[in-house]
């Protein structure tokens, strides 16, 4: 096991430093000024230009600015953003909101995906499978935009279940709707996926073992279907982290949510280059981190990788 | 136990001074039906047995015959679109065809016992053995601590059983597993025991060892045992009685030795003359044909040595090992192999899984390089082949695989597959090319109506055929069959066999047939090599191999073969 | 009872022997694609979507079927949030623009963008998926680690990068959306396509057409790809539908396709100020889109059972 760790801790590092310099590179390193190239048709201010010049190292080699960008990145030290603001202070304050935007649709999709699932897999072919499984195609077609627009409508608006945005202050409660648009289209394949894997697991050679065993029905669900069938869930659920931050820039902006996808929302209205580098880097770090813990909890799930490939 | 009370009108199989013991299981007009998208199909009909406290019964028959789906109906296992549509199942009495699942869950593990087929799929991959074992332990309200499953597991035949009952099920062998559900199946020292197919994944050694063990422990423990099995020496050389079955129904039951000696039934007539661990002589097809003799003695005769057509000298294959962080280590699938194979002989490569005999016949196929030693093919190195010649070379030397599920393009109909060949060495235009698929189907049996069909069609055996016909398109000199029959049928197997012998005798061919099974080995073989971990033990013509093995493993291999030392009345054999 | 009682035979003549391994003729011959085929066309779920689609595609290539209001045409701020009159039967947008004729003329875009950026991620995809999966050794490697590279970016995040380079941000067209969405979006089908690969590659019959003489290039293309085919075409399925939903989500953070390209995605974000007041605005292009998509999926989801191998007969 901690072979194993070890391996999956080396394999993140090129991969980290591979999708930092490709974004790096498309920004600074292809043609034309880099700096006009961040601001688009906007004439910044001089005193920034500088700043930003300074800061990014233009006149050194490609590689020393990478290198520069890397430290800066590990620092935190990520410059200021138009009004003049330190990004890494703003992602400080947005970032806590987000986690809990993340973490309230993680757990919805995961809870209500496996346990609607294991149902619809359990009972293959009746009646509560097949209504999930038309409703589950209805809301993946549904994009999160469109969900997040008629949720804040019906329940913010017309039934008032829900502040219809956030605001400032966000906690768990009010983070609710917009988790729950954010977790729908995963809740959907995560239930799918479940119910194929279970109704799979349960024609398995072991499963009917463990009824030869004796075993009583919930328990051979629990110990050897429903473990089993929670392995590629768990693959998914962190091969998905990538959708889940994508969706938040959508959602946050929708509900007015103060979340780093709010920030890099605003960010590109704003056509602010640097501030757009300075989160997807820190995003793509959380991205890669996120899918290490979540390759270790795959470990631990199903014995055979620690040892295979 | 006893019930006099219990008044059964059937007449029962009753021993010397038994008399009154009531069956423990009786298997009465058993129907099953299963549900498919096709309607319902009859499973099994009017299957009957009786097995009586601390017999075995074996129930022999192919795949399809409803031998499996017979035993799972007793332990309450039908796939879930099956279901018992007549007759009664007695476990002591009490009739469980139609049992709650309660009752069913209360009578397995402690009252049936069952052992799976397949040791790699029935362990569940995520626990421990020692998980394994105490779960069953624990739902039979049997003691479940550290030391009663390692108590378990040693009485399997695992040794070490305290550190093996904390590894996972892929750190074990294939031997292991199995030993490891057997220590399950047994492990609340159930009435009956229920084992399907319990070592047909295991090599022959191996496979001995565990159904000794399992001999033993169901002796000891009194427990009556429910054998599945396709191989009628096994189901012998283990049971007390045997029960025959054919498309669903019991042709044939009765006592072993009597029935092996003495089969009626046309069915298990033809199962005896064809399974492979009873018959003693080499298929004789080509030389009854008289054919043989005037054919295969010229060419022998004509150059004045043996004319070799393969000859294989000091043949090594190293493959690296990776085992983790840049280290490998040097693993000899194949170590200092010498042979020859004459022209139209049949040289056969027995082995274990694991003995380098498919990896020799990948280098012999030049699909594999030898790390170092040389194949000479009519007398050329096959090494320094150019492409060219090597794509000549393919036209003399074809092979045959084991799976024939797997050996045939899926999205291939027959009349290409077969073509192929023919087409890749451009030979022939359309039309020609159609005639001698035409010619190759009919070589091999099979009627012309099947070119236009898929694979996924046919039969294992037709496939077989199929993959004959392609072998055979090229007009090649040498075959490398590897382990070309070792997945089909017993009636099946025997007619590819005969197939096989007889293109020998017509086309001259010459056979390098590779195999686990010996007594395969034994019907088709001139000479045998014995390969054990990579390296040649033994090698003779087939009948000094057999008849005087010097060598301890060929001993421990022939020994190994299943229903080898019942005495049989040669006519039957 | 001596053991001549306990040996039962059958009556011969209720267990009739049957010619051994004899070649079925009462069916006709079926390709698996063909029996693929017969499953589908069975399936409600493959009629409707497969109707939809061909539906969707008539108004893609002929708009001016459904339409007489070219695109951005006749808009009127004094009709600002009207609602259904004669002619414009669901109404006006914001900026005063017939909606339906919005909506029919944002099919092209949605389609073409979907269509396009799952033939490139195929040709990329499965080019380099095969490759590595059938070669192995260090193309497989160096592709692993590129593959890992843009997969550690997703979607949306390395589109906001890369839509903020000037080459983008100048002239952003249909081609452009589709250039993003590719370049992020081939690793999952390289991946799918190498895994296919090695399942298919140490086939037995593929060694036998090796033996046979068949090259080692000519068995991938031959034999190899054409079993490996059916994860791919779901995955190609799905993605269409994942696609379209790429682009309006594009389109409605502003960096997508431009205003002046009729599309689902920005008439979307520009019904966002009518939204508390008039959400039927927002609700007809939303409507297309949810169903273009739906139907892709449901033809995804039900190609992936008439391909499933586990569903084929053996």
């Amino acid at each position: 096991m901690v072979r194993f760790i070890l391996r999956r801790l080396l394999q993140v590092i090129p991969v980290f430093l591979g999708t930092t310099l490709l974004v790096y590179y498309m920004v600074f390193a292809l043609p034309g000024d880099p700096i006009a190239a961040l601001f688009g048709d906007r004439q910044p201010p001089q005193a920034v230009i500088d700043t930003l010049r300074s800061q990014y190292h233009l006149d050194e080699p490609f590689w020393v600015q990478y290198g520069i960008f890397l430290k800066n990145l590990f620092t935190f030290n990520l410059g200021n953003d138009f009004t003049g603001q330190p990004i890494a202070a703003a992602l400080a304050r947005v970032f806590p909101v987000t986690a809990m935007l993340a973490i309230e649709a993680l757990a919805i999709q995961a809870i209500f995906g496996v346990a609607f699932g294991v149902f619809a897999g359990l009972r293959r072919g009746g009646w509560f499978d097949s209504t999930v499984l038309v409703a589950s195609l209805v809301v993946i077609a549904v994009p999160t935009f469109v969900l997040g627009f008629v949720f804040q409508l019906v329940f913010g608006v017309q039934l008032g279940w829900a502040k219809p945005t956030v605001g400032a202050n966000a906690d768990w409660g009010s983070l609710l709707l917009p988790a729950v648009v954010l977790g729908l289209v995963s809740f959907a394949y995560v239930l799918r996926l479940t119910r194929t894997s279970v109704s799979e697991n349960m024609n398995a050679d072991y499963v009917r073992t463990a009824t030869a065993k004796g075993l009583s029905r919930p328990r051979v669900v629990l110990a050897h279907i429903l473990r089993n069938s929670l392995i590629p869930v768990v693959t998914y659920l962190g091969a998905n982290l990538g959708g889940l931050m994508g969706g938040a820039i959508v959602t946050e902006g929708i509900f007015n949510v103060p979340g780093v996808g709010n920030k890099l929302y605003q960010a590109v209205l704003r056509s602010e280059g640097p501030t757009i580098v300075s989160i997807v880097s820190v995003l793509v770090l959380v991205f890669v981190v996120a899918n290490l813990l979540v390759d270790l909890l795959y470990a631990w799930l199903d014995p055979r990788i620690r040892y295979d490939q | 136990m006893r019930d006099n009370e219990m008044t059964t009108p059937e007449i029962r199989i009753a021993e010397a001074g038994t008399t009154g013991i009531r069956p423990l299981l009786e298997i009465r007009d058993l129907a099953i039906t299963f549900k498919t998208s096709g309607g319902e199909v009859q499973a099994v009909r009017d299957a009957h047995l009786t097995i009586m406290p601390g017999e075995t019964v074996a129930i022999v028959g192919e795949s399809g015959s409803g031998k499996s789906t017979t035993a799972l109906a007793a332990i309450g296992l039908l796939p879930s679109n099956g279901r018992v549509s007549g007759g009664q199942i007695l476990l002591d009495g009490e009739d469980i065809a139609h049992a709650p699942e309660k009752r069913m869950i209360e009578l397995r593990g402690n009252t049936i016992g069952m052992v799976p087929q397949d040791p790699m799929s029935n362990l569940n991959p995520v626990w421990k053995i020692g998980y394994q074992v105490r779960e069953t332990l624990r739902a039979n309200g049997q003691p479940n601590g550290p030391d009663d499953v390692a108590k378990v597991l040693s009485q399997a035949g695992l040794p070490d059983a305290h550190r093996r009952a904390g590894q996972y099920p892929h750190e074990f062998s294939g031997g292991m597993r199995q030993r490891a559900l057997i220590a399950i199946g047994l492990s609340c020292q159930p009435r009956l025991l229920i084992a399907d197919e319990p070592t047909s994944a295991l090599d022959v050694t191996v496979q001995r060892q565990i159904l000794d063990h399992l001999d033993t422990m169901t002796t000891e423990l009194g427990t009556s045992v429910l054998l599945i099995t396709h191989d009628l020496g096994l189901a012998a050389e283990r049971a007390d009685k045997v029960v025959v079955m054919y498309q669903g129904r019991v042709v044939e039951a009765g006592p072993s030795l009597e029935l092996l000696r003495n089969p009626r039934h046309p069915y298990t007539k033809r199962l005896v003359e064809s399974a492979p661990s009873l018959a003693s002589r080499r298929i004789q097809a080509a030389k009854e044909q008289g054919v043989e003799t005037a054919d295969l003695l010229a060419p022998a005769a004509e150059p004045a040595a043996a004319d070799n057509v393969l000859q294989i000298q000091d043949l090594r294959k190293v493959y690296k090992l990776r085992q983790g962080l840049g280290k490998s280590s040097d693993f000899a699938a194949v170590d200092g192999v010498s042979f020859d194979v004459k022209r139209g002989t049949t040289t056969a490569i027995v082995g274990e899984s694991g003995s380098g005999k498919s990896t020799v016949a990948k280098m012999v196929l030049q699909l594999e390089k030898p790390t170092d030693g040389r194949i000479l093919f009519d007398g050329v190195d096959t090494s320094v082949l150019k492409p060219a010649d090597l794509f000549k070379f393919r036209r003399r030397v074809q092979p045959i695989f084991q799976d024939p599920y797997g050996s045939l393009d899926p999205m291939y109909n027959i009349y290409r597959t077969i073509e192929e060949p023919l087409r890749v060495h451009k030979i022939g235009d359309k039309a020609s090319r159609e005639k001698k698929v035409r010619e190759l189907l009919d070589q091999v049996a099979l009627p012309q109506s099947a070119m236009q069909r898929y694979p996924n069609e046919l039969s294992g055996g037709q496939r077989q055929r199929v993959a004959i016909a392609r072998a055979l398109a090229l007009d090649p000199e040498v075959i490398i069959c590897d382990e070309a029959v070792s997945a089909l049928d017993v009636l099946v197997q025997a007619q590819v066999l005969n197939l096989l012998a007889d293109l020998q005798a017509n086309l001259g061919l010459t056979y390098l047939f590779i195999t686990h099974d010996l007594a395969v080995v034994r019907q088709i073989a001139d000479h045998v090599c014995v390969m054990e971990k990579g390296r040649l033990v033994e090698t003779g013509s087939t009948d000094d191999v057999f008849e005087s093995p010097r060598q301890d493993y060929t001993k421990a291999l022939l020994n190994a073969i299943p229903g080898a030392k019942l005495m049989l009345p040669p006519e039957v054999a | 009872m001596t053991s001549n009682n306990s040996h039962y035979v059958a009556p011969i003549e209720e267990t009739p022997l049957l010619a051994t391994d004899a070649v079925k003729t009462d069916q006709a011959p079926l390709s698996l694609w063909a029996d693929a085929w017969r499953k589908l066309r069975r399936r409600p779920l493959f009629i409707i979507s497969a109707l939809l689609i061909l539906a969707l595609t008539v108004v893609a290539l002929f708009p001016g079927l459904f339409t007489s209001v070219a695109p951005n045409e006749g808009c009127e701020l004094a009709n600002s949030e009207g609602g259904p009159t004669a002619g414009h039967p669901f109404g006006f947008t914001f900026q005063g623009c017939d909606i339906y004729s919005r909506v029919i003329h944002g099919t092209q875009a949605s389609m073409s963008v979907g269509i396009l950026s799952v033939l490139c991620v195929l040709v990329i995809g499965v080019t380099l998926g095969a490759l590595a999966g059938y070669y192995g050794g260090w193309i497989d490697a160096v592709l692993a680690r590129l593959g890992d590279i843009f997969f550690a970016l997703p979607l949306i995040l390395g589109a906001l990068v890369i839509t903020q380079l000037p080459l983008f941000r100048e002239n952003k067209s249909v081609w452009t959306v589709v250039f993003v969405i590719s370049l992020l979006a081939w690793p999952q089908m390289a991946r799918i396509t190498r895994g296919a690969v090695i399942e298919v590659r140490n086939s037995d019959f593929v060694t036998a057409a090796r033996s046979l003489g068949v090259s080692k290039f000519g068995a991938l293309v031959r034999h190899v790809l054409p079993n490996a085919l059916a994860p791919i075409i779901v995955l190609a399925t799905l993605e269409l539908g994942v696609f379209i939903v790429a682009e309006a989500t594009l389109s409605f953070l502003g960096i997508g396709l431009p205003q002046s390209i009729m599309s689902w995605g920005n008439d979307i974000a520009g019904a966002q100020a009518s939204i508390r007041t008039r959400p039927e605005i927002m609700l007809f292009p939303a409507a297309a889109l949810s169903i273009t998509v739906l139907s892709f999926i449901m033809l995804g989801d039900a190609v992936r059972d008439a391909l499933d191998p586990k569903s084929r007969q053996r």
